[in-house]
């Protein structure tokens, strides 16, 4: 029986492991010279150990349920560690030339995405805390990792007081969840609630934890520590933040409100329904004014956290099919996006301002002509990816009865579209100033380039995504 | 006779004073620090209480973890703390400021 637990949460233990066995491998050897190789052997690793989870058959529950395995949680799992393994040869450069490529940050990445994979496997009340804790703590690290610069620290110290209380929110609703359901594991909390009927006490619980999970997703009106994050963090971690723990914290966000109260949908639907809507104007209307390209990201992510939260809101597996393949579309775009972000600079110097892309084209024509694809499909522009994405989790709003927060929807996105586009007016029609420098990075070149390909190609089929989140949303909901 | 909802009495207060001295307080980080563990405190009284009123470990259990977690969480929130005096040479929350918007 133990054996069987164990080997269904093989992949977990590998990463651990590897987690551990690194640290003490780097600190009583080279140190932070090891640490540009580290980075590409801990990607790999992503890698590989993303391949071994989508290719192996394990029971779908280990330890008495607290843990499961399904379709929902594979599908999670391998995006989240491709993802991981994408955004840490991205941001290698860019840390060792401002010389802080630290061997602590593969390290700590590696117990980020181990916290990851536990929160997208959560079964019991305990397995979500400690996955959510693992990924938090670690994540709080890597924001004031550049240790030496106030903005660095300052974000560090934004996201763990908000990023605790949240947690504390978390917490207390669980404590409630369990007081009044006897039970901690999710099965059971769902079974306390007989015939669609909840205790007062059960609801209150809820209540606290979508208001800790809506930080963790940073929806609003839980929003505000993203953009000084995002801005704050250097920016190969602000490229980590805005993919990885997105779809982490939706995945569990999406254990709890169906594996644990799939009973009471009609009570937690208005409640997403409406941090919805509103994350999508917040996101899109204070975008408007941002002049740094990161701030604006942090809004764009906002904005985008509303839509899938939408598909979310609709209570049915067509929703949460449409919630994974926005998540896994948006993540996409923000690879492509960032790799073009860490290619800003100036003297050597990054460059995080919009108005420095300014005929931005004249120089580079191929890669404004990629980030010009991003961009639209970011915007939700058809025929391009983006566009699918909005329509998925638009439809399944619409048929689940929720045709206003459609409505409304498109009108964000028709609003959110401004600022994308002036990133591109900039960038072909702006005035000519200081021209931005293109280092030679082979990396971010195809990573800009793949992302936005995968923008234009992907409207054949989605690469058959569309298949393998419905198998994935069926396990969750059913 | 003291019965559950006194317990939960006394943990819904402290939480509630937990986040109003981390929303009102207009001083000291450290003070924000103490608020998170009052919260987190909070937590552990209502799971014990619940733990004994239902004659079940698991809530016990869930309080070790809570305990090993809020440990953890405040050696690495007095260590982002550390970085940051370094660098400002303050720890006012009015001077957490350099990012607005």
């Amino acid at each position: 029986m133990l054996q069987a637990d164990l080997n269904t949460i093989l992949p977990e233990i590998i990463l651990a492991c590897f987690a551990m066995l690194s640290l003490i491998g780097a600190v009583y050897t080279s140190k932070d010279k090891a640490a540009g190789l580290l980075v590409w052997v801990t990607a790999v690793i992503y890698v590989i150990v993303g391949l071994f989870i989508a290719t192996r058959t394990t029971p779908e529950t280990a330890f008495h349920g607290m843990y499961n395995a399904d379709g929902f949680a594979r599908f999670a799992k391998v995006v989240i560690l491709f993802s991981a393994a994408a955004v840490l040869i991205m941001g290698q450069e860019y840390m060792a030339r401002r010389k802080i490529l630290n061997f602590e940050y593969p390290v700590l990445v590696t117990l980020a995405v181990l916290g990851m994979l536990v929160m997208v496997s959560a079964g019991d009340l305990i397995t979500l805390y400690m996955g959510l804790e693992l990924q938090s703590l670690a994540l709080y690290v890597v924001a004031s990792l550049r240790r030496d610069s106030i903005k660095s620290t300052e974000a560090g110290l934004k996201y763990f007081v908000l990023g605790s209380l949240s947690s504390g929110l978390v917490l207390y609703g669980s404590s409630l969840v369990y007081g009044f359901s006897g039970t901690t594991l999710f099965s059971g909390i769902l079974a306390s609630m007989s015939e669609g009927q909840a205790p007062l006490g059960l609801l209150f619980g809820l209540v606290f934890m979508v208001s800790g999970l809506a930080f963790k997703v940073s929806a609003v009106p839980f929003h505000m520590w993203t953009p000084d994050v995002y801005e704050g963090a250097p920016t190969p971690i602000t490229a980590f933040f805005a993919t990885a723990p997105k779809i982490a914290a939706m995945g569990l966000f999406a254990r709890v409100v169906f594996d644990a109260f799939g009973g009471i949908v009609g009570d937690w639907q208005q409640i997403l329904a409406c941090i919805s809507l509103l994350s999508m104007f917040l996101g899109s209307i204070a975008a408007i004014g941002q002049t740094n390209i990161k701030r604006l990201m942090a809004y764009s992510s906002i904005a985008h956290m509303g839509y899938a939260l939408m598909g979310l809101a609709a209570g049915t597996a067509f929703g949460v099919q449409a919630m994974l393949i926005y998540m896994s579309i948006y993540i996409v775009m923000n690879v492509g996006a960032f790799a073009f972000i860490l290619s800003m600079e100036r003297d050597g110097q990054p460059v995080t301002d919009i108005s420095a892309l300014k005929m931005y084209s004249a120089n580079n024509p191929g890669r404004a002509l990629a980030v010009l694809i991003l961009m639209f499909s970011l915007a939700g522009v058809p025929p391009l990816v983006g566009f699918f994405g909005k329509l998925y989790v638009l439809r399944a709003a619409y048929e689940a009865g929720l045709g206003w927060l459609a409505v409304l929807g498109v009108i964000a996105s028709v609003i959110g579209a401004y600022y994308y586009l002036r990133i591109v007016f900039y960038m072909y029609f702006g005035e000519s100033s200081d021209p931005l420098e293109t280092p030679k990075s082979p990396v971010l070149w195809s990573l800009l380039m793949v992302s936005a390909g995968i923008m234009v190609l992907g409207v054949i089929n989605l690469f058959g995504i569309e298949g393998l989140a419905e198998a994935a949303a069926m396990t969750l909901v059913n | 006779m003291i019965g559950i909802e006194h317990y939960l009495t006394v943990a819904a207060a402290l939480f509630v004073i937990g986040i109003f001295g981390i929303f009102l307080n207009r001083k000291n980080i450290i003070i924000l620090l103490m608020s998170i563990e009052l919260i987190l405190l909070a937590v552990n009284i209502n799971l014990v209480a619940f733990s004994s009123f239902l004659g079940d470990l698991a809530g016990q259990v869930f309080t070790l973890f809570v305990l090993t977690v809020a440990a953890a969480e405040a050696a690495i929130g007095l260590a982002i703390l550390v970085c940051f005096f370094r660098n400002r040479g303050t720890i006012a929350v009015e001077d957490v400021n350099v990012m607005k918007g």
